[in-house]
């Protein structure tokens, strides 16, 4: 069989009219003019596969990059923030020296196809972003939606995430400290496998994806590159480019987190001996990226011989090379008196290292094989000049009608009796169950500085064993509310996590976030993603925690059924002393519980209205910020001061689902008297934001109570940790055994 | 003077930074030991931690077993060099023949994180002396493979010679044989126990309990007093 010649360059400039499978590749006509108006001749194969990837929605953002600008335009003044959006991650200062960075991504399409290896190597691909920045990492956290839980298909993709996300996470060293899990049948065929993680360094630690300095070397190193995880792979291994090559290969990668954990232990060595210069990890769309993203970061240009990158497979081809997605891979810039020790700790760790290429004065990006010039482009178009879609939105015809189907008009309970049945059938639902059985597969406590873990308000992580300062993250989002109303979805999504890091004591310092939603072709959805861009970055402007960097995930959406806009926001926070933490378990009878915060007639989108009545309708409980800051700014302060022993924040499922979360944990029961002016079911069960409980010592009541006043929020006593029993005065009462029987029990008969 | 306890770092291995504070916490050295290094830097005993050593990807302890450091570790436990295995480690342990039995994936075929009860069954290894016989403990347990197995004979011989030295109470998180969580060798010098007591060593971290102080003080009290 004959080779096809080598698609070079000159090959490329003096054969204009061969035809290139760019619409296979996934551009666009216009895209692919683009493309050879840029190079000013036809792309070469390899070129061709770099911009396809590149230019992919995936790397470009072209259909969200609009939107996402007014996270930067919004963003609130804050001295904490050390590096902003654009970077692998972002950062912020912490106090003493310190700095942490964190980041969520979604895997979510990988991980409907092969639940195992799709969750795993999202793990995988959020920690190397992680490690880019110069830090180790210290926790993840995993905020995962699944179709309905009694759905035949949830049993296959549940376990199977979660022993992926576990099978990696708790082989690389990390505490997974959080997250969610969700069920709905909206995410039936697209489940969300979103993936966060937190990393800590000093600042002057903080590395940057940039190579500068022309002849520092460009260094791969990790696993062997590898035919997995080619997008549209089926395509490249087509007789177009070369047909003497082995076809179909599995568009999910496989990861190793063995390698993983070496190449974390290794960069780290390599950054403590100040070694590298820049650095990127290679994700999705693998070499392609990080040569052109480090190249066009830098200030000088980049030669790359493709024949020194390692290889599983020797027949893979260069384009192949180019967008591979094999894992646990990373390049470094260093400079050549640095390259010698810069190999010797990465054999000292048995790591494979390779030097495939240098920083050149120049500014193009060139890629050879063979001794041919197979690439030759300016870096920023490739990385970061990609094409930018204005996509058309409206407002979709069906809002008026969802909105106008108000919660607030289901029958409610009409007796004690049956508010006590919907009671044990709420906190015994798959969304409000406990989710121990899914916890207990990931390690908490590895590494020595998990001070709080699921199923507490939010993680927390010491970062210095002498001052006890430590940091805190929560994730949240709750797509029913966002459906009714993405703006205020968005809002709630993100007052809800900051709430969590609040009433754990810390300060909430700023925000990442994963925005999962459906085809940003149907302009329905558009609309979606557009207002919950603008809710987000006005909230966070508002609250004064800025953007600091996440992901965007269209296209979660099988035929015409999208999924529920599901914006999840993570917000760290931190914390001068762990020691000071408030955890959500009852810590001792006797104390007084206080509900913090207005509660109103709020049940669109609650767990209530989905539970007792299959419904979605109405509007979402109402956000306001300002009172979600007074209310944080009194946990904490309560934390500090030792007022409070015990608080939970109040979401979905309204107090009652709190009240009982926290009486389980702490093994104690607790009395409830229905406050004045409220009807005991709306006291339950209503969602209303900006709430929490709070156990408070007697010995603190005056002073608590005194702080809440002074300060203008609203705090009620509700009752007292007491007894065996939940009880409702004049309402209804339920042993902790038959509550833990109907918490506990959900999940597990679900899915073993 | 106090007491240098060294901690063997394989690739893969998690918990040996944790380690190292745990023994630093009870008063005592610890030094990092590389398992390419023969040189066990005259150390009075050593620690294998947990973790995926070599990702655990043959058998749990299989390869580190044969390396470097490990030959120079069975040489010396067999000349009473204390020595603690801990999950991963006490897997190596078995692998290494210093301990009976093996390990096998848990029974349900899931990993398992859960603050265990333990019961101590031998407080007199130079591990556990701090502890009393029958005194009750929790300490986090957290693995893949930590189902303790053994033939009759051996698993009989353990239970006469009081060499079982810590059983799982309330729940058998991985269908261990007769409950067992850890055992010693006849000497009492080598001792191998799934569940973690380095994750029991401050009152604010993890489980907030530190049930796992005591294997920490057993041994430097042991060695300092020798």
């Amino acid at each position: 069989m004959s080779r096809t010649p080598l698609d070079t360059v000159e090959h490329a400039a003096a054969t204009p009219d061969v035809e290139l499978p760019w619409a296979e590749l996934g551009l666009k006509k216009d895209e692919y003019e683009r493309v050879v108006e840029i190079l000013g001749r036809r792309p070469t194969g390899a070129e061709l596969a770099m911009y396809s990837v590149m230019w992919s929605e995936h790397c470009s953002y072209k259909s969200s990059k609009v939107h996402l600008r007014q996270f930067g335009e919004k963003a609130p003044e804050n001295d904490a923030m050390l590096v902003g959006i654009g970077e692998n991650a972002g950062v912020v200062d912490v106090g003493q020296g310190y700095a942490v960075t964190f980041k969520v991504e979604s895997h979510n399409h990988p991980s409907y196809v092969e639940p195992y290896q799709g969750a795993a190597t999202g793990v995988g691909g959020i920690v190397r972003d992680i490690i880019a920045m110069g830090a180790r990492p210290v926790a993840v956290v995993d905020p995962l939606r699944f179709g309905a839980a009694d759905h035949p298909d949830t049993k296959r993709v549940l376990p199977g995430v979660v022993a992926g996300i576990g099978g990696y996470g708790n082989c690389l060293g990390l505490p997974n400290i959080g997250g969610e899990v969700v069920f709905d049948a909206c995410y039936q065929g697209n489940p969300l496998v979103n993936a966060g993680c937190i990393g800590v360094m000093r600042h002057e630690d903080i590395h940057l994806a940039k190579a500068s300095g022309a002849g520092n070397k460009v260094i791969l190193y990790g696993a062997r590159t590898g035919g997995d995880g080619i997008g549209g792979a089926s395509i490249l291994a087509s007789e177009t480019f070369d047909d003497a090559k082995p076809s179909k290969r599995p568009a999910v990668q496989v990861g190793d987190p063995f390698q993983e954990k070496l190449l974390i232990e290794c960069t780290l060595e390599a950054f403590a001996e100040k070694l590298v210069v820049g650095i990127q990890d290679l994700g999705a769309a693998g070499l392609s990226c990080a040569t052109s993203e480090l190249a066009s970061n830098g200030s000088g240009g980049m030669r790359v011989t493709l024949d020194d990158v390692p290889l599983r497979d020797s027949t893979l081809s260069p384009e192949e090379i180019l967008m591979s997605e094999s894992q646990e891979r990373m390049c470094a810039v260093v400079e050549p008196e640095k390259v010698d020790r810069f190999l010797e700790i990465c054999a000292k760790w048995d790591v494979i290292a390779t030097v495939i290429g240098e920083v050149t004065d120049g500014d193009r990006l060139e890629i050879y094989w063979h001794g041919g010039k197979i690439v030759d482009v300016d870096p920023r178009t490739v990385a970061h000049e990609g094409p930018v879609y204005e996509r058309p939105y409206a407002r979709p015809d069906w809002q008026d009608a969802l909105q106008a189907d108000d919660a607030g008009k289901l029958p409610r309970p009409r007796s004690a009796e049956e508010l006590k049945a919907q009671v044990l059938k709420l906190v015994a639902s798959p969304n409000q169950a406990s989710k121990k059985w899914i916890a207990q597969q990931y390690d908490h406590f590895v590494q020595g500085n998990t001070v709080l873990a699921m199923p507490e308000d939010s993680g927390m992580i010491r970062i210095d064993e002498e001052t006890g300062l430590g940091v805190a993250l929560a994730t949240d989002g709750n797509g029913r509310y966002a459906k009714l109303d993405p703006y205020t979805g968005a809002q709630l999504a993100l007052a809800e996590a900051y709430r969590n890091v609040a009433t754990t004591g810390a300060k909430p310092l700023a925000v990442s976030d994963c925005l999962n939603f459906g085809s940003p072709e149907d302009p329905a959805v558009m609309w979606q993603f557009a207002e919950a861009v603008r809710g987000l970055a006005d909230g966070c402007l508002q609250l004064g925690t800025p953007v600091t960097g996440g992901n965007v995930s269209l296209y979660n959406q099988t035929g015409e059924a999208a999924i529920h806009p599901t914006p999840v926001v993570a917000v760290l926070g931190v914390i001068d002393d762990v020691a000071r933490r408030t955890p959500v378990a009852f810590q001792e009878e006797g104390q007084l519980l206080y509900l913090l915060g207005d509660t109103r007639e709020e049940f669109g989108g609650s767990a209530w209205s989905q539970v007792v009545h299959d419904h979605l309708g109405g509007l979402p409980p109402k956000v306001d910020l300002e009172r979600e800051r007074l209310l944080a700014e009194i946990l904490i302060s309560a934390s500090r001061d030792g007022m409070i022993d015990s608080a939970h924040d109040l979401s979905d499922g309204g107090l009652i689902q709190a009240v009982v979360e926290s009486a389980l944990l702490g093994g104690k029961g607790a009395r409830l008297v229905v406050p004045d002016g409220l009807d005991a079911f709306t006291f339950l069960l209503s969602e209303s934001a900006g709430r929490a409980i709070v156990a408070v010592p007697r010995s603190e009541e005056v002073r608590f109570n005194d702080m809440c006043g002074a300060r203008g929020l609203p705090a009620t006593r509700i009752g007292v940790v007491d007894g065996e029993t939940v009880e409702v005065q004049g309402e209804f009462e339920l042993s902790l055994a038959e509550l833990r029987e109907a918490h506990e029990t959900t999940i597990p008969s679900l899915l073993t | 003077m106090t007491a240098r306890i060294g901690v063997v770092t394989f690739p893969g291995s998690l918990d040996d930074r944790d380690t190292q504070r745990a023994i630093r916490l009870a008063g005592a050295e610890p030094v990092a030991l590389w398992h390419k290094d023969k040189d066990l830097k005259q150390v009075d005993a050593v620690v294998l931690p947990g973790g995926f050593s070599y990702g655990d990807y043959l058998r749990a302890g299989a390869i580190s077993r044969f390396s470097p450091v490990m030959g120079t570790v069975i040489e010396q436990a067999k000349a009473g060099l204390p020595v603690l295995g801990i999950c991963n480690g006490f897997q190596v342990l078995t692998e290494a023949h210093l301990l009976p039995g093996a390990m096998l994936g848990n029974d349900h075929l899931h990993f398992i994180c859960r603050d265990q009860k333990l019961r101590v069954e031998n407080a007199e290894t130079a591990w556990t002396a701090d502890y009393s016989e029958g005194q009750e403990i929790f300490i986090p347990l957290k693995n893949m493979d930590g189902r303790y197995v053994a033939d009759e004979y051996t698993l009989d011989k353990l239970e006469a010679e009081g060499r079982v030295a810590f059983r799982y109470l309330d729940v058998n998180p991985n269908g261990s044989l007769r409950d067992i969580a850890g055992i010693t060798n006849e000497a009492g010098n080598v001792v191998g126990l799934m569940p973690h007591p380095e994750h029991a060593t401050e009152p604010l971290i993890g489980t907030g309990r530190t049930d796992g102080l005591p294997f920490f003080t057993s041994i430097l009290k042991k060695l300092v007093t020798a």
